[in-house]
């Protein structure tokens, strides 16, 4: 985009200014708007807290039974013997997320360098839609593709994955496993592909509003495109686009729908990326219905609390990271 | 006018009719497994009765939860509630109709039917102990047939159902080491190998997936498919091929007139036609319950025991013997002080 078509404000003259006198219905109007909008902010904030507080009240049985700690670090979940630990699905939460986001944020980095910056105009709407697109698209469905489409084309391709990563030694632990197609692994691409389209926006329309005098700059004095990408307008827009990411990673946390149908659902920690796993969110979708004792409802309740405070704790690191680079700019400058 | 005055009848007849009919309903929740005789049976029943019949299934846990809170008429559960839980919740329980499950394959060359298995090698296969198709356990039951030397893949349930009980109440009745190493049956299981579908369809996918692999699911569900399926080694040691004749037999094998709260597990019981992993699904009420709910309640099941049989073979749903009918009526009579 260039500068010419940026639209100035039109500056009135003083004297235009409506009057205020005579009007009776404004302030009222003014009145209800604002009471209005400190209702609603105070019927969300209400609304999470009491949401907290009821599946906190709801869990007291199984922190009773367990503890925080036992709960935590214990791996045996055991509906038979009614002995429950969070451990195993924990870890699976975090390590099929953290493979989303290895896998979509530079992707999604990609994409909106494309549109903001390499893209012809004629390509750039066409694109941008169809990323947007891929949001709208319901979580059951992604989960529907990845069992019946993707996962059967990746079983083909994860022999191949066993002989070729899974021979690097150290790592090549998490690449050897029968090729089923599911897995931890399937779970972690397919959750990329679901949050790419919320990153790629956020960032394709925080690179937009990067002032043309600048890049414009950078191009006068010979910068490559990705020189302008990666130098100008990335530390230009980084608060917003770890914010970005951060709305991403929440999604990928959360994820339930789509994590169930390809994850394997094993209630056992394997180390390898091949084998099957089990998420909170996957857990919940697959044992509410029926569990059957006080105890069961609870303990799976307490998994709700838990992922409640992963996502918690990851906005209060997003937060905390965007300050520090806000702080680090300001010294920089 | 007096024409208008008719049609004035008439209507505040249909008027009544209408509202009549719209009292005229009954509310259950429960097991997901029942749901389509259920439905089938109330489809009917609210044209032959003019009663509506509706039913959440909402799983077997939930209806449970529904019943002992008193917010539906009836709950369905695949698993019995044990007598000493029913009598503290103030609750009887009773069965509906017998079903049954099977193993299903993916083995290049293996034809639906041809793979034999025993309890005690579908155990060890489930255990984790057989990890080969060419083990020797399993050459032993199929003589002459060609088994790959492929992995074997378990796949087992991932969501809570009642038929993981009834395929764990089997494993346990005929292997001693499942029983102990992974326990008694239950809706959920600590599954010691494999992999988790979610629900019938999720475990018929991962299954047709996985070469190599094998998996459980409901009888209904192999006959819409057309799926591998195995033939199995019942307890008198005959070779039998699931079908709603094998649930019939291995429910007829059982006294549930002697069984107290009909908490009888139709898994692995003798006769030579018997099917081994047959299950049975149960209604539950609650005893304080208004009479005239309890009694709306049991004239729809005994419409359905006496008119759904062939509405329930229709279905792959085994319809119960006359003699478990007849006990059942004479249960409602003993435990309520009244019956239809």
């Amino acid at each position: 985009m260039s500068g010419s078509d940026v639209a100035l404000p039109k500056i009135q003259p003083l004297s235009e200014e409506p009057k205020s006198a005579g009007r009776s219905w404004r302030p009222s109007a003014d009145f209800l708007f604002h009471k209005a909008a400190v209702f609603a902010a105070i019927l969300v904030a209400g609304a999470l807290f009491a949401t907290v507080v009821a599946i906190a009240a709801d869990s007291r049985t199984a922190i009773h039974a367990f503890g925080i700690w036992g709960f935590l670090k214990s791996s045996d979940w055991n509906p038979v013997t009614q002995t429950f630990g969070a451990f195993p699905f924990i870890i699976s939460t975090l390590i099929s997320s953290a493979i989303a986001m290895i896998l979509g944020v530079p992707v999604s980095f990609g994409v909106a360098v494309f549109i903001a910056e390499i893209a012809p105009a004629w390509i750039k709407k066409p694109v941008a839609n169809a990323i947007e697109l891929l949001a709208a698209i319901p979580s059951i469905i992604y989960g529907l593709w990845g069992l019946v489409v993707f996962a059967p084309a990746f079983a083909t391709i994860e022999p191949w994955i066993n002989d070729h990563l899974g021979a690097i030694p150290g790592i090549g632990l998490l690449f050897q496993g029968p090729p089923m197609g599911i897995g931890m692994l399937t779970a972690g691409i397919v959750l990329a592909i679901m949050i790419l389209p919320y990153m790629s926006s956020i960032m394709r329309d925080v690179f937009l509003v990067v002032p043309s005098s600048l890049r414009e700059s950078a191009y006068a004095m010979g910068a490559t495109t990705w020189e302008v990408a990666w130098n100008i307008i990335l530390p230009y827009t980084r608060t917003a686009v770890v914010g970005g990411i951060f709305l991403g990673l929440g999604r990928a946390l959360g994820e339930t729908m789509a994590v169930t149908f390809v994850i394997g659902n094993s209630n056992t920690l394997s180390a390898s990326l091949l084998m099957p796993g089990a998420t909170i969110p996957s857990v919940l979708a697959n044992e509410f219905t029926e569990a059957t004792t006080k105890l069961y409802i609870s303990s799976l309740i307490y998994l709700g609390l838990i992922l409640i405070a992963v996502t918690l704790t990851v906005r209060f690191c997003a937060v905390l990271l965007i300050r520090r680079l806000g702080s680090k700019e300001g010294a920089a400058a | 006018m007096k024409l208008l005055k008719v049609s004035a009848i008439f209507l505040a007849l249909l008027l009544v009719g209408v509202v009549a009919r719209g009292q005229a309903s009954l509310t259950g929740a429960g097991s997901t497994w029942v749901y389509p005789l259920v439905a089938k049976w109330a489809a009917q029943y609210a044209q032959d009765n003019h009663v509506q019949v509706n039913y959440q299934s909402i799983g077997s846990g939930g209806g449970i939860a529904q019943i002992k809170a008193g917010t539906v008429a009836f709950g369905a559960s695949d698993m019995p509630l044990k007598p000493d839980d029913l009598h503290a919740a103030g609750l009887i329980q009773f069965p509906t109709a017998v079903a049954g499950a099977d193993l299903v394959y993916n083995l290049p060359g293996v034809q639906p039917g041809q793979l034999i298995l025993s309890g005690p090698v579908t155990a060890d296969i489930f255990l984790g102990k057989i990890k080969k198709w060419d083990d020797a356990e399993i050459s032993k039951l199929n003589p002459g047939l060609k088994l790959p030397a492929l992995n074997v893949t378990v796949v087992h349930r991932a969501d809570g159902s009642g038929t993981t009980f009834t395929f764990c109440d089997y494993l346990a009745k005929v292997s001693p080491e499942w029983k102990t190493k992974v326990g008694p049956a239950n809706t959920s299981m600590p599954w010691p190998t494999g992999v988790g579908g979610k629900g019938n369809e999720g475990v018929a996918s991962y299954v047709q997936r996985i070469p190599g692999s094998i998996g459980y699911v409901e009888y209904a569900y192999i006959l819409q498919t057309h799926m591998s399926y195995a033939r199995m080694v019942n307890s008198d040691g005959k070779v039998v091929s699931p079908s709603l004749e094998g649930f019939q037999d291995a429910a007829a094998h059982v006294d549930f007139s002697k069984a107290e709260d009909f908490y009888v597990i139709l898994t692995d019981h003798a006769g030579p036609n018997t099917w081994p992993i047959s299950g049975c699904t149960w209604q539950i009420l609650r005893k304080n319950a208004p009479k005239d709910t309890n009694e709306a309640v049991m004239k729809f099941f005994d419409w359905g025991f006496e008119h759904g049989q062939d509405m329930a073979k229709s279905i792959s749903f085994g319809p119960l013997p006359q003699s478990t009918v007849t006990a059942i009526k004479a249960y409602w009579k003993k435990e309520l002080g009244y019956s239809i």
